[in-house]
């Protein structure tokens, strides 16, 4: 999962200071796994630095912790591009593309068109491995099948998903 | 990717069944020789949009080109000569006359259109070889599995030389293996004769043997091979 596109993602709703946004990352994406303040700085350094990002405003007597950040044109920009490509497929992609849909969700973008493009992204992926396996032995048939069955545990995933967004918008945006 | 012109185009297809919208201007396109899976939840249109396309059902709205005739201009006599020649069909269940052997069931359709028994049956039997059914030809369909039923089915669906094969389902009815088999065989047969196939399903893997997929969302339909 991507840090950098997730912060800028937050910061879309409106300024924000560091330890907000780690608040908010922590809230709606860190359940096992929250941010380090470290992470937040340094990752806020380097969205600062490539421009996509700039300081709204220092609070006195602060650190760099303090500093208030807004998303910039560019930084927009940055998140639509994220948010419209679709994720290589591959086993374990839930935490992605869960923050995917929840961001798009929070900025007001489509989710379900997010969920399309990825379906059609794994379609891709497993129409090369029927096809290989349509022309392979029985070994190739059962390597091709493994992956098959994982991206369609993913697609189920995704159906799920789609299935619940309304839902998911009302808990996200509460 | 087949280059030719669409063989079947619909254009702003609405559907009203009630107070339920089924198609809010749905477009479809197919092109010769092409497998095209139409995918989305269940209830949001994917049947209503094969069964306008096939003539099935007339929508509110909207035009559907075969081949550039409008399929609405037609009369009834001339849209079940289209079911009956051009379009070839294959469902979930049922699609089989228990009473009937599995070549009878196979030659069906070519009986209908007036062909002799014989020539029927040796066409027949032909389609089902490809299929891998011959040895079914004499079996009632409550005798053979649902897998082989299905590859009957399929043979059925092809036997008058469809330019179009109308597919809901087909393999809902099957467990993976057989449902596998059945859509290697009916891709290899339909692309074999150059027909086109919509492809109704909400399975991957069903719609990995397709070339591209759009998917149906409350009545309105998204070409995924445009949208990226």
């Amino acid at each position: 999962m991507s840090i950098g596109h997730t912060l800028l993602g937050l910061l879309e709703s409106g300024p924000r200071h560091g330890y907000d946004l780690k608040r908010a990352f922590d809230e709606k994406f860190g359940h096992d796994r929250p941010l380090h303040y470290g992470q937040v700085y340094s990752t806020m350094s380097r969205l600062l630095k490539n421009g996509l990002v700039e300081v709204d405003g220092i609070e006195a007597g602060g650190g760099p912790e303090r500093k208030r950040y807004a998303i910039t044109e560019a930084g927009v920009t940055d998140v639509a591009r994220w948010l419209a490509t679709p994720e290589k497929p591959e086993p374990y992609l839930q935490s992605t593309l869960f923050t995917k849909v929840v961001l798009a969700l929070l900025t007001g973008r489509s989710a379900a068109e997010l969920l399309d493009t990825q379906r059609s992204e794994h379609l891709r992926m497993m129409r090369v491995l029927t096809e290989r396996k349509r022309h392979g032995d029985l070994a190739d048939q059962l390597i091709c099948d493994h992956a098959l069955f994982h991206l369609e545990a993913d697609l189920r995933w995704l159906e799920l998903a789609a299935a619940r967004l309304d839902t998911l918008a009302r808990e996200v945006t509460a | 990717m087949n280059p030719a012109g669409p063989l079947l185009a619909a254009r702003g297809l609405h559907k009203t069944y009630g107070h339920t919208k089924a198609l809010d201007g749905a477009e479809f396109s197919i092109r010769p020789g092409e497998v095209v899976a139409v995918m989305g939840p269940s209830g949001s249109g994917k049947s209503t949009l094969l069964h306008c396309l096939a003539g099935i059902v007339t929508p509110d709205a909207g035009s559907i080109d075969y081949q550039g005739r409008e399929l609405s201009a037609m009369n009834d006599a001339e849209r079940s000569a289209l079911r009956r020649g051009e379009f070839g069909f294959i469902f979930q269940f049922g699609q089989l006359v228990p009473e009937l052997t599995c070549v009878e069931n196979v030659a069906l359709p070519l009986r209908l259109n007036g062909a002799r028994r014989r020539d029927a049956e040796r066409t027949a039997l032909e389609w089902m070889e490809r299929v891998e059914v011959d040895d079914l030809a004499s079996k009632r369909p409550g005798e053979v599995s649902g897998g082989q039923g299905q590859r009957v089915a399929v043979a059925r669906s092809l036997v008058t030389g469809p330019r179009v094969l109308f597919a809901d389902e087909p393999t809902g009815a099957l467990d993976s293996l057989n449902g596998e088999r059945v859509m290697q065989l009916l891709t290899d047969a339909a692309r074999s004769t150059d027909a086109a196939v919509v492809l109704v399903t909400h399975e991957a893997r069903v719609a990995a043997y397709s070339d591209r997929e759009i998917v149906v969302r409350d009545g309105r339909c998204r070409d995924m091979e445009h949208a990226l």
